[in-house]
């Protein structure tokens, strides 16, 4: 199978704490690959480590390859503004700008400059909106504030907002740990549904979730892998005891 | 006796006992908030019972006249208008964009020193102020001017901009940030066209304290602009302002002179009520 992003050796620290141990770990394209562990184990700092969002914490540092289409990420040189967009983020907290809904999505596309005029500007944020399976719900009311949506609107509507710079990774960082099971269940046919354009990587604490939406699963612990399977496996037939202690929910 | 009678007297006591104590506390903090801002409408009250009467269209439009010929405070307005001008033109932005660099670059030695800076300053009587300026444009131009009195009023402003900018830019929740950065924006568009949009209504706040606090000023203008009884439209020449002008009527030995000080205080006060209006009309919330 071709893998879109290729994980070797990679150790992370914040200063001298280390908070990722030799991870080595192949995500494929078009995918989905649920990260599930305790809290603390490291599965969000490593998603940030796929589109270098620890950048902003001055004391991390990464040493290791991360390659995303064979091109490693970590190289000196690398554009991390070009990297972003490439491989967009959903936060655990929706957080949409204190602007209007289209100008929300509108924003990826405008400082990337991706549009060519005002009408294939509107297109792109349409096509967004449906795309996140919200353009329905706020074709009438675009101009109004995005602060006026419910959780899990506000959510798809950060969801539409990575979609809009055209990303080929999508992270997700527990993308529906705020929200309310209807929500959370539309989040989730959302997420399985955009597996056909996008590579997804989510992370997520609901272990139910995990084995519903994904389709590979790695366990971390302590700031180690433990197990990558195919999510069929890993709950059904893990090969490592303490995944399945995990699983069955005897610690975690 | 049901469930719930049962549970509401057993401990009827703690919960008597609780409701009283809130009912207290809540009764002091209200007698405190109505103390506060009964100061305010005392002072209002009186200033306008004392000035009404000696406005009048002449008041607000004629330059100062000796004693018993009437005059106003025309050129005064037009001089506090426009030192209150050139302090904000300099003032606001610099400050705003120090306010950012503090908030969101300066978690550093550097920023630490600018922000001890900025609260010393914030903290300098005025008059010292008017000194440094006094000797740093006065003198060298030879004569009090309209310029020192604004540089004046934007040194005052300047490091008050600069720390409620800052505070109300970290207000601004982090996500917000890491949303715009994950899109692929530089940190400068996201400073630029997320974080300040998002912190505008605060920062505008501070911003009027600023403006209400300068035009209000004295004592920095007495060296600086000093003051003119003629109506003057150039920055290089001696300015009046209404403060200078209150203080000099207010002196004076006359009845009359004392009337018009209480109008232009009353003049004042209502300018200051009118920016703050405006500015929070201008920041309100859109979004």
């Amino acid at each position: 199978m071709e893998s879109k992003i290729s994980i070797s050796n990679l150790d992370f620290f914040y200063g001298k704490a280390q908070a990722l141990f030799d991870i080595t770990l192949e995500i494929p394209d078009r995918q989905i690959v649920a990260f599930i562990g305790p809290s603390g184990c490291g599965k969000s700092t490593f998603l940030r480590t796929l589109n270098r969002m620890n950048d902003t914490i001055p004391i991390a540092s990464a040493s290791g390859t991360v390659r995303i289409d064979g091109e490693d990420i970590y190289e000196a040189g690398t554009d991390v503004v070009a990297l972003r967009r490439k491989v967009g983020m959903v936060f655990q907290k929706s957080n949409p700008f204190p602007k209007s809904i289209f100008d929300n999505v509108a924003y990826g596309i405008r400082i990337n400059g991706i549009h060519n005029g005002k009408t294939d500007l509107a297109e792109r944020v349409e096509k967004a909106l449906v795309d996140a399976a919200l353009w329905d719900e706020v074709k009438d009311r675009l101009n109004t504030s995005a602060f006026g949506l419910s959780g899990g609107q506000q959510q798809r509507l950060c969801i539409a907002r990575a979609l809009a710079v055209q990303p080929e990774v999508i992270l997700m960082d527990e993308p529906a740990s705020a929200l309310d099971p209807i929500a959370t269940q539309k989040i989730e046919e959302l997420v399985v549904e955009l597996k056909r354009k996008y590579t997804i990587v989510i992370v997520t604490h609901n272990m139910q979730q995990a084995s519903r939406v994904s389709d590979r699963t790695a366990f971390f612990m302590l700031g180690k892998l433990i197990e990558y399977n195919p999510t069929q496996k890993m709950f059904t037939n893990p090969d490592e005891k303490l995944t399945e202690d995990y699983i069955t929910g005897r610690f975690g | 006796m049901s469930d719930f009678d049962l549970m509401t007297n057993t401990g009827s006591s703690v919960h008597r006992k609780r409701r009283i104590v809130n009912a207290v506390m809540t009764a002091l903090t209200a007698a405190c908030a109505v103390f506060a801002t009964a100061v305010l409408l005392i002072i209002i009250f009186y200033i306008t019972v004392q000035g009404f009467s000696s406005l009048s269209l002449g008041f607000l439009t004629d330059t100062p006249k000796p004693v018993g010929e009437g005059g106003g405070i025309g050129n005064a307005i037009v001089g506090s208008a426009m030192m209150t001008a050139l302090a904000v033109l300099l003032g606001l932005p610099v400050g705003i964009a120090a306010g950012v660099y503090l908030a969101e670059y300066g978690k550093n030695w550097f920023g630490n020193t600018v922000r001890f800076v900025a609260d010393t300053l914030t903290g300098i009587p005025s008059i010292i102020i008017g000194i440094f300026i006094y000797t740093l444009v006065v003198v060298p131009m030879g004569r009090q001017s309209g310029l020192a009195g604004g540089l004046a009023l934007s040194v005052i402003m300047l490091p008050i901009v600069a720390r409620t900018t800052e505070e109300m830019i970290k207000l601004v929740p982090n996500s917000m940030r890491e949303g715009a950065l994950a899109l692929g924006a530089p940190q400068w568009r996201v400073s630029w066209n997320i974080v300040l949009p998002a912190a505008a209504s605060g920062i505008a706040t501070g911003a009027m304290l600023a403006i209400a606090r300068i035009t209000g000023e004295t004592a920095p203008l007495l060296f600086t602009a000093l003051n003119s009884r003629f109506y003057n439209f150039f920055y290089d020449q001696p300015m009046s302002s209404l403060t200078v002008q209150i203080y000099n009527y207010a002196t004076g030995p006359f009845e009359v002179e004392h009337a018009m000080a209480w109008a232009a205080t009353l003049i004042l006060v209502g300018l200051i009520l009118v920016i703050n209006i405006l500015v929070r009309f201008l920041t309100r919330k859109k979004f």
